[in-house]
C-alpha cells in the first residue's frame, strides 16, 4: 500500500497534511452519495432478483472511486463512463430512474439529460477512450477551458483502443483524465493476466505524460487526486492516467458467479476494507457522523430510490416508431416500410 | 472550371472549411504530405494544424476520435489510407458511429465522413485494392457513398459534410486523375440516397456504381452498334439505396443487369436483385444477371486483369440478358 496515495489510511485516519479543503456539508455530502450509491445499487440487485431488473454490473465497493472523482467535476467538463459507474452518475445528478430504465431494457434511459454533459454508456470494453480523446482534442480546438474524465476498468488496458488512445492524448495533449478503476478482475481474469507490468498507472510514462497509483478505497484520496488532474488538465498541463486501485465487491455482472474463480478468504479481506466504512470511521472522528445522521441518509436514499423505481416501472414500453425514428436523421423509405409492416403485423396480431 | 477527381473532392473540403469552421479534417499524413493521393493538398497552408491534422498510425481511433469530436459539436472528416485498413476501425463505426443516435436517442449525434479510396484497377500491394462496401450497407445508422465523376465526386462530398449522420465515402482510386469534367466553382450538393440515370436506353437497365460506371458506360457504347441501347443507372449512394429509381427503370426495359467489382456473395448485387424480385418480378422478362468479381481474394497486379468486370465482360452478360 506503500506506493499507493491515500488520505485516509485503513482505520480510517487522516494522514498529516493530506486532506483536501472540503466543508463539513461537502463531507457530508460525500458519505451521504456513496451511501445512496450502496443503497441503489442493492435496490438492483434485488429487483434483477425479481426479474425485475434485466441483466447490469453492479458498482458494490466502487463507492468511493466513483463519487470521489465525479464531486471533483465542473459543470462544463465532460465524463465518458464504461459501464460501472453507478456512483459517478448519483454524483452528477443524473436521473436514478433513467439509470434503471435503462438496465430495464429501455433505451430511453440513456437519454442523457441536457446540461449534463455525461456521454451514453460504452459497453464494448474501452471502446469509450477514443471517444474521450476525441472530445478533448475538440475542446482544445474550440479553446474551451474544460476537462475530460473516462473511466474504465483494469480489462481495458488490454484493449488495442487503451493504447491508441492514450498515445492520441500524449501526441496531442488533449486535456483528458483517464481514471482506470483496477478492481482486480475483469469478470474472472485477475489483473495479472492482463498485464505483465507492475501497476497500470506506469503504463502512462510509454505515451508521454503522468500516472498516478491511487488507493480506490479512500474517497478523500480519490477527490483530491482527481481534481488535481482536471485542474492540471484545463489549464492545458495535458493528460494524467489515474489508477484507482480497488476491488470488485460484488460479481461482474447479475449473470456471474464470482464464486467460481476467486477464494472467500480474499473476499472477505477486502470486504473488512470497505470504502464506505472507512469514511464512516473518518466522519465519526470529526464528529460529522452519529446514529441519527446515518438514519437520515439511509431515508432519503430511500425516498429517492423507491420514487425511481416506481417512475421507472411505470414508464410504457417503447412503441414500434420509436425503435426506427433514432436510426437516422431522417427516416428513409425502406424504413418507413419497414415500420409501416411491423405496425400492419401488431394491428392484426396484438401484443 | 475543368477538374479531375482529386481536385474536385479537394475543392469540396476547402470550400466546407471556409464557410464552416465546425469542419476540420484529419488522418494519416494529410496534412504535411496532402494525403497520399495528395487529396488534402494544400489545406494545411490554408486552415493551419488545429484543422488539418496529421494523427498517428491508429485507424481505431482516428475513427473513434472523430465520433467524440463530431459528439462535441463540430464535423470531422477522416481519412483512411486505404479501404484495407478500415476493418482496423470497424468496432468504432459498427459498435459506435452507427449507433450513437439511436442509444443515446438523438442527444449525440455523429456528422462524421470518413472517407477512404477503394477499388482496384491501379495495380497496387495486398490490401489497397479492396471494394468490400457491403459489409457497411448492412448496418443501420451508416450512409454509403461511391461517386463515378468529378461531378457528383465534389457535390456529393459536401452533401455528406452537411448531412447529419456518418457516412462512408469510398472514392474510386482508379477514376482518381481518369479524366476531367466541368465541376462549378462554388460549391454545391448532389443530394443523398439519390440515383442518376447516367444513360436513357430500352430493353435492359444496368446498375452500378463507382469504378464499373465507365466500364458499363463502354460496354453500353458497345452494345449500341449491335443495336441494343441499355439504360445505365449510378446509384452513386449506396446506402440508402434509392430503390424507387432502380425499380421504375426494372418496370420499363423488363430486364435487370447487375455490375459491380466487390465479390459476388453477399454482394450489394443480392440485395438489388432481391428487392426487384420482391417489388417487380412480374415485369422481368428474364432473370437478374450480376457480373461482379469473384468470391476470391483480390489478386495482386499480375492477376488483377482477371479480377473485375471489363467491358468486354459486360457486353458479353447484356448479350446474354437480351438472348433469354
Amino acid at each position: 500500500m506503500d506506493d499507493m496515495f491515500q488520505v485516509l489510511a485503513e482505520d480510517g485516519r487522516a494522514k498529516p497534511g493530506r486532506e483536501p479543503k472540503l466543508s463539513a456539508s461537502d463531507l457530508q455530502k460525500l458519505y451521504s452519495l456513496m451511501a445512496t450509491t450502496r443503497a441503489a445499487d442493492l435496490k438492483a440487485l434485488k429487483l434483477q432478483r425479481q426479474g425485475r431488473m434485466g441483466t447490469f454490473a453492479p458498482s458494490l465497493g466502487h463507492e468511493a472511486c466513483q463519487v470521489g472523482s465525479a464531486f471533483a467535476l465542473q459543470p462544463k467538463d465532460w465524463i465518458f463512463p464504461y459501464f460501472r459507474d453507478l456512483g459517478t452518475y448519483i454524483t452528477l445528478g443524473f436521473p436514478l430512474k433513467n439509470y434503471y430504465l435503462y438496465w430495464m431494457g429501455n433505451e430511453e434511459g440513456m437519454r442523457i439529460p441536457s446540461g449534463l454533459n455525461i456521454f451514453t454508456i460504452s459497453v464494448p470494453v474501452g471502446s469509450q477512450l477514443p471517444h474521450s480523446v476525441g472530445c478533448g482534442m475538440a475542446l482544445n480546438y474550440k479553446k474551451e477551458k474544460a476537462a475530460v474524465l473516462t473511466y474504465f476498468g483494469d480489462g481495458a488496458t488490454s484493449e488495442g483502443d487503451f493504447s491508441e488512445a492514450l498515445n492520441f492524448a500524449g501526441v496531442f495533449r488533449t486535456p483528458n483524465v483517464f481514471i482506470c478503476f483496477n478492481n482486480q478482475y475483469a469478470i474472472s481474469t485477475p489483473v495479472r493476466r492482463q498485464t505483465a507490468a507492475k501497476t497500470i498507472a506506469q503504463k502512462a510514462a510509454a505515451y508521454g505524460f503522468d500516472g498516478i497509483r491511487i488507493d480506490g478505497n479512500d474517497v478523500l484520496a480519490m477527490f483530491a487526486m482527481t481534481k488535481e488532474a482536471l485542474e492540471k488538465a484545463r489549464s492545458g498541463g495535458g493528460p494524467t492516467l489515474i489508477e484507482a486501485f480497488t476491488y470488485r465487491m460484488g460479481n461482474h455482472t447479475t449473470s456471474d458467479d464470482a464464486s467460481r474463480y476467486r477464494k472467500e478468504t480474499e473476499v472477505n479481506d477486502w470486504n473488512r476494507r470497505d470504502p464506505i466504512e472507512r469514511f464512516r470511521l473518518y466522519l465519526e472522528d470529526k464528529g460529522l457522523w452519529d446514529e441519527s445522521f446515518e438514519a437520515r441518509v439511509q431515508k432519503e436514499a430511500e425516498d429517492m430510490i423507491s420514487r425511481a423505481v416506481e417512475e421507472a416501472e411505470n414508464t410504457p414500453p417503447p412503441r414500434p416508431e420509436d425503435l426506427f425514428v433514432h436510426t437516422l436523421k431522417e427516416m428513409t423509405p425502406e424504413l418507413n416500410d419497414q415500420l409501416a409492416e411491423l405496425r400492419d403485423f401488431l394491428k392484426r396480431e396484438p401484443r | 472550371m475543368m477538374l479531375n477527381m482529386v481536385q474536385a473532392l479537394n475543392q469540396a473540403m476547402r470550400q466546407e472549411m471556409e464557410s464552416d469552421p465546425r469542419v476540420l479534417v484529419l488522418g494519416e499524413d494529410i496534412a504535411v504530405d496532402g494525403g497520399v493521393f495528395r487529396l488534402t493538398e494544400g489545406l494545411l497552408e490554408k486552415f493551419g494544424p488545429e484543422r488539418v491534422i496529421d494523427t498517428p498510425l491508429a485507424e481505431s481511433t482516428i475513427v473513434g476520435a472523430s465520433i467524440g469530436i463530431a459528439a462535441a459539436g463540430l464535423r470531422p472528416i477522416a481519412e483512411i489510407q486505404f479501404m484495407g485498413f478500415i476493418y482496423l476501425a470497424m468496432n468504432q463505426i459498427i459498435a459506435h458511429a452507427a449507433r450513437l443516435r439511436n442509444r443515446s436517442r438523438g442527444r449525440f449525434t455523429v456528422p462524421l465522413v470518413i472517407r477512404m479510396p477503394y477499388g482496384a484497377g491501379v495495380k497496387a500491394l495486398e490490401h489497397h485494392s479492396e471494394s468490400t462496401e457491403a459489409l457497411f450497407c448492412q448496418i443501420p445508422g451508416l450512409k454509403v457513398v461511391v461517386p463515378s465523376t468529378p461531378y457528383d465526386a465534389k457535390g456529393l462530398l459536401v452533401a455528406s459534410i452537411r448531412d447529419d449522420d456518418p457516412v462512408i465515402f469510398l472514392e474510386p482510386t482508379r477514376l482518381y486523375r481518369a479524366g476531367r469534367q466541368e465541376v462549378p466553382d462554388e460549391p454545391y450538393e448532389v443530394p443523398l440516397g439519390k440515383a442518376k440515370t447516367v444513360r436513357e436506353g430500352e430493353g435492359v437497365t444496368i446498375v452500378a456504381w463507382g469504378a464499373m460506371i465507365p466500364v458499363v458506360e463502354q460496354a453500353a457504347e458497345l452494345a449500341g452498334k449491335g443495336g441494343i441501347f441499355p439504360e445505365v443507372l449510378d446509384l452513386r449512394t449506396l446506402a440508402p439505396l434509392d430503390r424507387e429509381t432502380v425499380l421504375e427503370s426494372v418496370r420499363r426495359t423488363g430486364r435487370l443487369l447487375i455490375v459491380h467489382e466487390a465479390p459476388k456473395t453477399c454482394g450489394l448485387g443480392a440485395e438489388i436483385a432481391a428487392f426487384v424480385a420482391e417489388r417487380a418480378m412480374f415485369h422481368l422478362e428474364a432473370p437478374v444477371l450480376r457480373l461482379t468479381g469473384p468470391d476470391i481474394t483480390v489478386p495482386l497486379a499480375k492477376g488483377e486483369d482477371y479480377y473485375y468486370p471489363s467491358p468486354e465482360r459486360v457486353v458479353r452478360g447484356i448479350k446474354k440478358i437480351m438472348e433469354t
